[in-house]
């Protein structure tokens, strides 16, 4: 039988969460169409709590391969153990996540393997008639949705947006196998070696983020900016801008949301003297819940908010970081 | 050393239209301009250019219009570009194009280096660069945020991650993609606006690059669009009005009570 799998990501031999979101895409493909999920997971001394968690979250089966060169991901080790893989158990569908990890092996892979890659998609689907994987993503920064499909070739495979589904929770009593295996031996054939990592200290990861504050040019200066942050710490935020904020220096690129800077998907995003670019829009109209403060009641950011005040940012702020600090809370 | 950077025509995000028949994005009567993460791979090469003397031959994959984006790149300091265009490479999926664009690297021989965007911004796939990459069967670094510097045949770069910056030693011949912090794209030059007038660069077609035309245009993607629409609108915007500071302090309460309602 040939079955759904996914590729669990772990980072010092622990499981990270976002293999739970596929867990949960995973289950319900595997509830379509018959097939049964397993989740493959590349690593070195991967802890066999994380294992089990795979089990409990929904996979029948884990396959851990274990290598030290599998520490860290590097695109040939990683893309050897997939394409092994590949070969021993013939999956019909692999998903991954589309972070930094799942949007460079998948493709490597899919080049190597002569399969169907779709990028970052938000949902997926089994078609009835087939049982082929229908996979839908935003294209044209967001403003139009295509499905996609992949007829013949096999495995069919896509990356899965981060946070566009919950974690799969855990199942007491469920039980499952667990497959260590060591590696082939081509993984020491590595042209790229890992030389060390710098943790992002500063700030909050503003993909990883619940809550966003993002900031554009209606905040006018700088020095301004500092209210924005507030706002954020009070609500356990992290701080993003449109992209002129970030031309004009007042923010470092990577708090740039936007079509030539991150998606976000978070529960709440607060936009503050944004106007709603469509460039910026592509970046973030996909968030559960929108708030706008701007003092043009025309912004296009209105047109995808779901609450909107029309007012000056610099009257409102301060009233609304009172009330935050007060306790108003709304948490 | 050699460098090639990979470029792509793409539409104007705010024009972009869609065929309904063919499901494909019409490129005609729509401004087309130079991918704008493609600008930063564009920068990184030429950045290498100063330091180590290469040689940068700039690659596009697209209808004959695609010569303006090659003449962009010229302009701003590419030494050459080669444009990679026929009729039967219309409807080519990532994996397709990889391919094309992996044997058009293969007949203009030995880069020690390809660049690459991060992705573009009508397909937003971000998959040319490592399905390329696996094509010529190269190393591939993606994400890449600083070169830092060449030693011994090895490049030493950063790549930013989620959780912070990763560093990355990349024995050569090799591909990177990189994102906007490897520094902000110059503009074109005078001299390289001359040069891009008169240029004249080679175009390859399929008989050129003597590709399996089975692996080619619709019939060589392994993916089918079967569906495009319009992402639908579910969003009713609740708007308030805060002129006054009474009409404030009621917006910020609707505000928190709306938060509160959707727990978020």
């Amino acid at each position: 039988m040939k079955n759904i799998w996914i590729l669990a990501e772990q980072d010092a031999g622990e499981v990270k969460a976002v293999s739970y979101e596929l867990l949960t895409r995973g289950l319900a493909l595997a509830e379509k169409s018959g097939r049964k999920l397993c989740a493959m997971i590349f690593g070195n001394n991967i802890a066999e709590e994380g294992l089990n968690e795979l089990i409990a979250r929904g996979a029948e089966r884990v396959v851990a391969v274990e290598a030290p060169e599998l520490e860290h991901f590097l695109i040939e080790p990683y893309s050897v153990c997939m394409l092994d893989l590949i070969d021993k158990y013939e999956p019909e569908i692999i998903l991954a996540a589309a972070t930094s990890t799942g949007r460079t092996l998948m493709p490597y892979v899919a080049m190597t393997a002569n399969a169907g890659l779709t990028a970052d998609c938000t949902e997926l689907d089994i078609e009835e008639e087939t049982g082929l994987l229908l996979q839908t993503r935003p294209a044209i920064g967001g403003n139009i949705m295509a499905t996609i499909k992949c007829p013949e070739h096999r495995p069919q495979m896509s990356t899965i947006r981060p946070k566009s589904t919950p974690e799969a929770p855990r199942q007491e009593g469920r039980s499952g196998e667990i497959i260590r295996l060591k590696a082939p031996t081509e993984v020491n054939k590595s042209r790229v070696s890992y030389d060390g990592f710098e943790p992002e200290t500063e700030e909050m990861n503003l993909q990883d983020a619940e809550r966003v504050v993002v900031v554009g040019r209606g905040i006018k200066t700088q020095a301004n900016i500092e209210l924005a942050r507030e706002l954020a710490d009070l609500l356990g935020a992290a701080l993003g801008a449109s992209r002129e904020v970030i031309d004009r220096g007042w923010l470092s690129y990577p708090h740039q949301i936007g079509l030539s800077g991150k998606t976000v998907t978070p529960k709440l995003y607060i936009g503050i003297g944004v106007s709603g670019a469509i460039q910026h829009l592509a970046g973030m109209q996909t968030s559960e819940c929108v708030i706008a403060i701007n003092k043009d009641p025309e912004a296009q950011i209105f047109h995808v908010a779901d609450f909107g005040i029309v007012g000056d940012l610099f009257e409102v702020l301060p009233i609304l970081i009172e009330k935050l600090k007060r306790g108003e809370k709304i948490c | 050393m050699r460098i090639a950077v990979c470029v792509k025509q793409v539409p104007e995000t705010k024009s972009v239209k869609m065929d309904p028949e063919t499901r494909t994005v019409i490129r005609q009567g729509v401004q087309a301009i130079i991918n704008p993460l493609d600008l930063y791979a564009i920068e990184a090469a030429l950045v290498l250019k100063e330091l180590y003397n290469a040689q940068i031959t700039a690659i596009s994959m697209g209808p004959p219009q695609a010569v303006t984006a090659l003449k962009e790149a010229v302009a701003m300091g590419v030494d050459e570009a080669v444009l990679v265009s026929d009729r039967a490479f219309a409807g080519s999926d990532t994996w397709a194009t990889s391919y094309i664009l992996a044997g058009a690297i293969k007949q203009l021989g030995d880069f020690d280096l390809i660049l690459c965007g991060e992705r573009a911004t009508d397909g937003d796939t971000g998959q040319v660069g490592p399905e390329m990459a696996a094509a010529l069967d190269l190393p591939v670094i993606s994400y890449v945020n600083h070169i830092n510097e060449l030693q011994d045949g090895k490049l030493k770069v950063s790549r930013l991650v989620e959780s912070g910056t990763e560093k990355l030693s990349m024995q050569l011949p090799g591909v990177l993609t990189v994102v906007k912090e490897i520094g902000e794209p110059r503009l074109p030059t005078f001299r390289g606006k001359l040069k891009a007038k008169e240029i004249e660069f080679p175009s390859f077609d399929l008989e050129t690059l003597k590709l399996d035309k089975s692996l080619i245009g619709l019939k060589g993607s392994p993916t089918r669009v079967v569906k495009i629409f319009r992402p639908e609108v579910v969003r009713n915007c609740e708007l308030i009005k805060a002129e006054t500071e009474a009409q404030t302090v009621e917006a910020v309460d609707a505000m928190l009570a709306f938060m509160e309602d959707k727990s978020a």
